[in-house]
């Protein structure tokens, strides 16, 4: 099975390109973040050096939220189109799971977040089961003091990850368990291993309606729903 | 064309406002398929368009559009001879999904991509009534632009003129929201003001300056303050005389300042294009204005290609086809792109 894994979720890039249990090429960027830019040709690059064509792929594993909400779009929209358009599977894993794929210690707690902002994140808790980064507290925008205290009941050793750094003396003072020091190379989503687990995870179904797990509403859509309470939602946009 | 020649086909994408469009262009002049999904009853919730539910509508139908696109059109990727998307000028969120799917999509199957400026499409919807002949002069009206762009052959495009502040259909939506009209007020406002007359007198702005240039922001103030003043005496005003008036003077300054250009460059055709080109009060003075130029005569863009679609892209497209305008896979949204202006423009 030849698969194409990406994630574009924040500043980071990262393109991998496997074959099976066998990385052929990898790559992570963080000097820009013009992923509208760079994301297509760091592909083509990736494939080429592999020695694929598009039409050789069987699967493409994305990286869909949260994050950046342009940058979640990016990778989406080209994961959807090109399983669209060369109709193969595409995998959907949250931005977060694949930083806590990271760590490679069976039964670890580990909390990837992603700084949003005055103080909230982006950020969720994992436990590595058989190698798999499975929910303990599911993805959310939350305060990080919440979090972090909802994080401490477990009373655990918890490996911190992404922006983390940005609330360490916050995460200091809560976390009573230790915190392991880790490099800053897993602070950045490596999506070859993503490409890895998404092997044996369930294709979308839908891919045309697939869109990126943002978390959060628009503000106008909040304020709306909040006035609008009984209103479906779901039929705004129409043919013409 | 003989039998055996192959039509040219390009799969044009327009997402730069709040339509999903794909298209499957023949040959630059013939619409095997256009699919639009409009947004319009979305943004009205909110009175107008929000950029952020905007890109978040575009990803939800990009490929079902394409989909669509293709079958209708009965024709498969194998067929196709380059991907085209529009690129800007427009809001940088929504263009992004169309440009990252076009640059897929040409990616995928390995088609050159064209590049295309949105208001060269919408001029370019022209194309879908008759060929263009050059030199030739377009007035460009929508949303977000008011502009006169000269076309001295194909493939060139050339500001001479522009609004100095808000564009034409913008101010149609404002006065329309002070009417209790939701957005987008054209065709409420255009129907009123064929129902009532020019009682208030609205200002001109520009009208006689010796430049293109056009100013809505001034007639807006004017219309604001009139409706403003009979709410604090308790007057009721006409909406039907309030369109009229405010239509008669932005049909003037549009066309007074279309025939000074006119004069300054003789052309074949004077194009109108544009989302506030379906308007009627401003097709019905340039059919009149027109009717006595012995050298210009007028192109209208068909109605239902007036608002934003992929087809007036797929039209363009393929005249940048023709040049060798093509983009590589680093193209990016260029939310302020615009024509040149003339080197000797008045500005």
């Amino acid at each position: 099975m030849k698969i194409l894994a990406i994630d574009t979720s924040n500043r980071p890039l990262s393109v991998a390109v496997l074959d099976d249990a066998t990385v052929l090429a990898a790559i992570t960027v963080t000097v820009h973040q013009k992923h509208a830019e760079y994301l297509l040709p760091e592909i083509e690059r990736l494939l080429a050096m592999a020695e694929l064509k598009p039409t050789d792929l069987d699967r493409v594993v994305v990286a869909a939220g949260p994050g950046s909400y342009t940058g979640i779009r990016i990778a989406v929209t080209t994961a959807k189109t090109l399983a669209a358009t060369l109709n193969i599977d595409m995998v959907a894993v949250s931005s977060l799971a694949t930083l806590a794929a990271n760590v490679p210690v069976e039964g670890a707690l580990v909390a990837p977040i992603f700084d949003a902002r005055n103080q909230n994140a982006f950020a969720g808790l994992y436990r590595i089961k058989n190698g798999v980064p499975t929910a303990v507290i599911a993805d959310t925008h939350t305060d990080v003091a919440d979090f972090l205290a909802a994080v401490n009941k477990y009373g655990e050793p918890v490996w911190f990850l992404g922006d983390a750094a940005n609330f360490s003396d916050l995460i200091a003072t809560t976390i009573s368990a230790a915190t392991p020091a880790i490099s800053p190379w897993l602070n950045l989503p490596q999506v070859a291993t993503i490409g890895l687990l998404g092997q044996k995870l369930t294709p979308v179904s839908d891919v045309d309606r697939f869109v990126p797990n943002y978390l959060r509403l628009t503000q106008a859509e909040a304020e709306w729903r909040a006035k609008n309470p009984e209103e479906d939602t779901e039929s705004y946009v129409e043919k013409i | 064309m003989s039998p055996t020649e192959k039509r040219n086909l390009i799969l044009a994408f327009e997402s730069s406002c709040d339509e999903t469009s794909v298209a499957v262009i023949e040959d630059g002049h013939k619409i095997l398929s256009n699919i639009v999904a409009t947004q319009i009853k979305s943004h009205q919730r909110f009175g107008g368009v929000v950029p952020e539910v905007a890109s978040r509508h575009h990803i939800e139908e990009v490929t079902l559009c394409i989909k669509d696109a293709l079958d209708e059109a009965k024709v498969g990727y194998e067929d196709l001879d380059a991907v085209a998307v529009t690129y800007g000028p427009g809001l940088v969120g929504a263009l992004l999904i169309g440009v990252t799917a076009a640059k897929t999509v040409a990616f995928a199957h390995n088609l050159p991509l064209i590049p295309v400026n949105h208001m060269a499409g919408h001029i370019y919807a022209a194309r879908y009534v008759e060929p263009i002949e050059f030199p030739a002069l377009a007035l460009l009206v929508s949303g977000g632009h008011t502009e006169l762009v000269y076309m001295p052959a194909e493939n060139q495009f050339e500001i001479i003129g522009e609004t100095r502040d808000d564009a034409a259909g913008e101010a149609y939506d404002k006065v329309g929201r002070v009417m209790g009209v939701n957005y987008p007020a054209g065709k409420t406002v255009d129907e009123w003001a064929h129902q009532g007359k020019d009682t208030f007198k609205f200002p001109r702005a520009m009208e006689k300056d010796d430049n293109f240039d056009f100013s809505f922001s001034g007639l807006k103030s004017a219309f604001i303050n009139t409706t403003h003043h009979a709410d604090q005496i308790g007057e009721t005003l006409s909406k039907q005389d309030l369109s009229a008036s405010f239509q008669q003077a932005v049909v003037d300054v549009l066309a007074e300042k279309t025939k000074h250009a006119l004069a300054d460059y003789p052309v074949h055709q004077l194009i109108l294009a544009g989302g506030v080109a379906a308007n009627q009060g401003l097709r019905e003075r340039l059919e009149r204005d027109l009717q006595s130029n012995p050298t210009t005569h007028l192109v209208k863009a068909p109605l239902k290609l007036c608002g934003d679609n992929a087809a007036m892209i797929g039209a363009f497209a393929y005249v940048a086809y023709q040049h060798g305008v093509f983009a590589d896979a680093t193209l990016n949204a260029d939310p302020s792109l615009e024509f040149d202006w003339a080197a000797d423009s008045v500005k």
